[in-house]
């Protein structure tokens, strides 16, 4: 455990669902988003979970952050590209679509469209595979014609 | 002295296990039946001595043994006989010798259920089965061993993991542990097959309950530990697409797979490499779990100790094995002709889709997972990859999957005509009109409720058709009758199969309309939630055997009527200066309320949040269904008569 603790403290800090009634903005719509935003962000010192699940002071911290953004009027990509540009993009759960992070999206349709074809011709080919006799038997088989008929 | 048996014992284990490796491989090598009887015999001396190793690490936990390293960091005297027993395994080294107490356990049965295996391919299914063993008691021996004693032992210990201190502990690891390493019984049974050179249909019926086995006792973990953080970690999730639940979900997407190619090895002698290809990833997939869960390479909530010298062992066994068996598999698959030959539209076409769309699902959930890994390596970047990546990758999966299943079910062997999929209009109709029905009914816009729903009808619908259909024709009062007789494969195809389907509603369900409420409240007050309303009763401080608690009592109320009690409590665990939340939950059929106590607020009051949760019990009742489907398959008599029958080579008959 003494190897664990500081891993396990940092994750395990307070595990409850976290926003707390007196960080709820008033409008609904906004908090709604908020919401929904949160829940995509991660909370940077914890082991896996979103900003809106974690009760670490960060955790909050970055809650209280997206609701101002949201209050001061910016649209949801710009409060995104403000929690990046401050804590970089490990902080987004969603990953981006560009870059490198282009192989990852593309990769379940590819892999899918490979592993397709590759069925399909296998299903396909099988089909005009007929069974041929092995050395074995074709000797057997000569062996069997070469005795003739018997009288 | 008891410590130093088991250490003992576990060092002989290491050495019987290098015997059963070497002796019965050459011996069925050479042809010489002396050598190849030795891995019967050895097995069971393996399981004895590695049962007596894991008795005295037991016996240590028990006894509370500060003298021993392990129990210090995991124990305490205060803490409950049940977490005493379950701390065994609730920690790296302990989870080991748990491990390859079941791997010996595997070995040994398949020895002793074996009986009717040739002798050679006995002998080297033993042989690949123990050198799994010889590297997993190297590393523990040489990087993990639980037995190593303190110069000077302190008073008492450092405590349990709070969070493990449930009874969740003592079912979900073990369980998991029989899956994972229940699939190594599938990769001995495919590397011993491609060193003999020869997969036939016996191989494919001797090879499918180890995976049925292994693949049930999976479905179950995975359950159990999906219900566990469901009630454990406070706000009532039950999947997190972290690494190490990936981790169980890969092996066990792969598992599923095998189960349903093995099936076509069976019957049709068709797929032969390919279900020996996914036996060897099914195993590689749990060692790549082992790794993930063990190295640290991958930050998640499941960690173990992490130390980059057990990572770098891991992922040489890793390499060794899958490595290994590939390259084998590379030079002997091309010898692996089929037999049978089968039409487009055919029940083997449909298991190709299958195991097409799991494997695919598998490598997906793959990338997804250690894409960190690679971004960071290859592309300096330090990213995150969370479920909104999972969900949107992985869900057309499990839709595609669940809407060829029904169809595939029922398509016959070889050649199939679209005749016999009009079986299927009645189920079809129905589950379009719950879909359309939940459409309506609901208030919001979610697609994935209506879509849950008419696919769990399907396949539950779906399901029953099949057995319908294997009733065979006559009058409805004697298919009644003859459903009942059916085979255990053919019950536990369809229970399986709806069990998914129940599985898929309840995730649907509890997804789209969960409802969630968080207020301050004080004695008294009254919080309203949908249909619901709940009032704090009372707040008080308990406290437990290792822990002090606020608990909260709840009075829960549905459409005015009284449902019940809540009591959520929030516990501190003094040693290891932990909190952990007890949510209070009121199961029901339709919906778990779901109540959490969280601080008190410096104004007065506590904060209780309450979630309504449709139907989240069905998401493990789906999985025990699926299970239970296992089970009765694995119970089907003709694995236990026609098990040994190897279609024989027709002799030539002498003509003279």
């Amino acid at each position: 455990m003494r190897i664990l603790a500081p891993a396990l403290s940092l994750l395990m800090a307070l595990p409850a669902h976290a926003v707390e009634p007196g960080e709820e903005l008033d409008d609904p719509a906004l908090e709604a988003r908020a919401r929904a935003l949160s829940q995509d962000l991660r909370c940077l010192v914890c082991r896996n979970e979103s900003i809106d699940e974690s009760t670490a002071e960060l955790a909050r911290e970055l809650r209280v952050l997206v609701r101002e953004r949201l209050t001061a009027g910016d649209t949801d990509a710009e409060v995104i590209d403000y929690l990046v540009a401050r804590y970089g993009e490990y902080v987004l759960l969603e990953p981006t679509k560009g870059g490198a992070n282009v192989i990852l999206w593309i990769a379940p349709l590819v892999l899918l469209l490979l592993g397709g074809a590759v069925a399909g011709v296998a299903i396909t080919r099988q089909r005009g595979h007929v069974d041929t006799l092995d050395a074995e038997e074709e000797a057997r088989l000569k062996a069997l014609l070469d005795e003739g008929p018997r009288s | 002295m008891i410590v130093e048996l088991g250490h003992f014992a576990l060092i002989v284990a290491f050495a019987v296990a290098i015997v059963q490796t070497v002796v019965p491989l050459i011996g069925a090598w050479k042809g010489w039946s002396g050598w190849m009887a030795v891995a019967s015999p050895a097995a069971t001396a393996q399981v004895a001595l590695v049962a007596f190793s894991f008795a005295a690490l037991t016996y240590a936990f028990v006894m509370s043994d500060f003298s021993l390293r392990l129990v210090v960091l995991n124990s305490h005297t205060d803490k409950p006989m049940l977490y005493k027993i379950s701390g065994v395994w609730g920690n790296h080294e302990g989870s080991l010798l748990l491990w390859v107490l079941i791997l010996a356990l595997f070995g040994a049965a398949a020895a002793w259920f074996g009986g009717q295996l040739p002798a050679t391919l006995r002998a080297r299914v033993l042989g690949v089965q123990a050198s799994v063993g010889v590297a997993f008691y190297a590393f523990i021996l040489f990087t993990s061993n639980p037995f190593i004693r303190l110069e000077t032992p302190p008073f008492n210990g450092e405590d349990l993991n709070p969070l493990l201190q449930d009874p969740g502990l003592a079912f979900h690891p073990p369980f998991l542990y029989l899956g994972y390493v229940g699939l190594s019984m599938a990769f001995s049974f495919a590397v011993a097959a491609l060193i003999e050179g020869r997969v036939d249909a016996a191989w494919g019926r001797w090879v499918r309950p180890w995976t049925l086995a292994a693949w049930l006792f999976l479905t179950i973990g995975i359950g159990l530990g999906s219900w566990w953080a469901y009630y454990e970690l406070g706000w009532g999730g039950f999947w997190f697409w972290d690494p190490v639940e990936n981790a169980s979900f890969m092996p066990w997407l792969i598992a599923a797979a095998l189960l349903h190619s093995a099936i076509v090895v069976e019957k049709r002698e068709a797929l032969k490499a390919w279900t020996i290809l996914l036996a060897i990833l099914a195993f590689g997939f749990s060692l790549v779990g082992t790794f993930i869960v063990r190295s640290g390479v991958l930050t998640s909530v499941h960690a173990f100790a992490n130390d980059p010298e057990r990572g770098v062992f891991i992922l040489m066994i890793l390499g060794f094995f899958t490595g290994g068996a590939l390259l084998l598999y590379a030079l002997r698959a091309p010898v692996m002709q089929a037999k049978g030959v089968f039409g487009v539209v055919s029940r083997e076409s449909a298991l190709v889709v299958n195991n097409l769309l799991l494997a695919v699902s598998c490598f997906v959930v793959f990338i997804g997972t250690i894409w960190p890994l690679v971004a960071d390596l290859l592309f300096d970047r330090t990213l995150s990859v969370g479920p909104p990546f999972f969900d949107a990758a992985f869900t057309p999966f499990v839709i595609a999957l669940a809407a060829l299943l029904p169809v595939g079910a029922i398509l016959p062997w070889k050649r199939g005509r679209g005749r016999v999929l009009r079986n299927l209009l009645p189920a079809l109709l129905l589950a379009l009109a719950v879909a359309g029905l939940v459409w309506a009914m609901q208030t919001g816009r979610s697609l994935g409720g209506p879509l849950g729903a008419g696919l769990g009808v399907w396949l539950v619908a779906g399901a029953i058709v099949d057995l319908a259909l294997r009733t065979g024709r006559g009058r409805w009062s004697d298919r009644l009758g003859r459903v009942t007789r059916l085979p255990g494969a053919d019950w536990g195809k369809a229970l399986a199969h709806g069990g998914l389907g129940v599985t898929i509603f309840g995730v649907a369900a509890l997804t789209a309309w969960e409802q969630e409420e968080i207020a301050v409240l004080d004695i008294g007050d009254r919080l309203t939630i949908g249909r619901y309303e709940v009032v704090l009763n009372d707040v008080t401080r308990v406290q437990g055997p290792n822990y002090f608690a606020t608990r909260a009592d709840l009075t829960a109320w549905e459409d005015g009527a009284e449902i019940g009690h809540l009591y959520p409590e929030k516990r501190v665990y003094p040693v290891a200066q932990m909190p952990t939340t007890e949510a209070g939950i009121d199961s029901g059929v339709a919906r778990d309320v779901y109540a959490v106590i969280g601080d008190a607020q410096t104004g007065g009051g506590w904060t209780v949040r309450v979630y309504i949760k449709p139907f989240a019990n069905w998401i493990w009742g789906g999985s025990i269904i699926m299970a239970l489907g296992g089970l009765v398959s694995l119970s089907d008599r003709r694995y236990r008569v026609a098990a040994g029958a190897r279609r024989k080579m027709p002799q030539g008959v002498p003509a003279e």
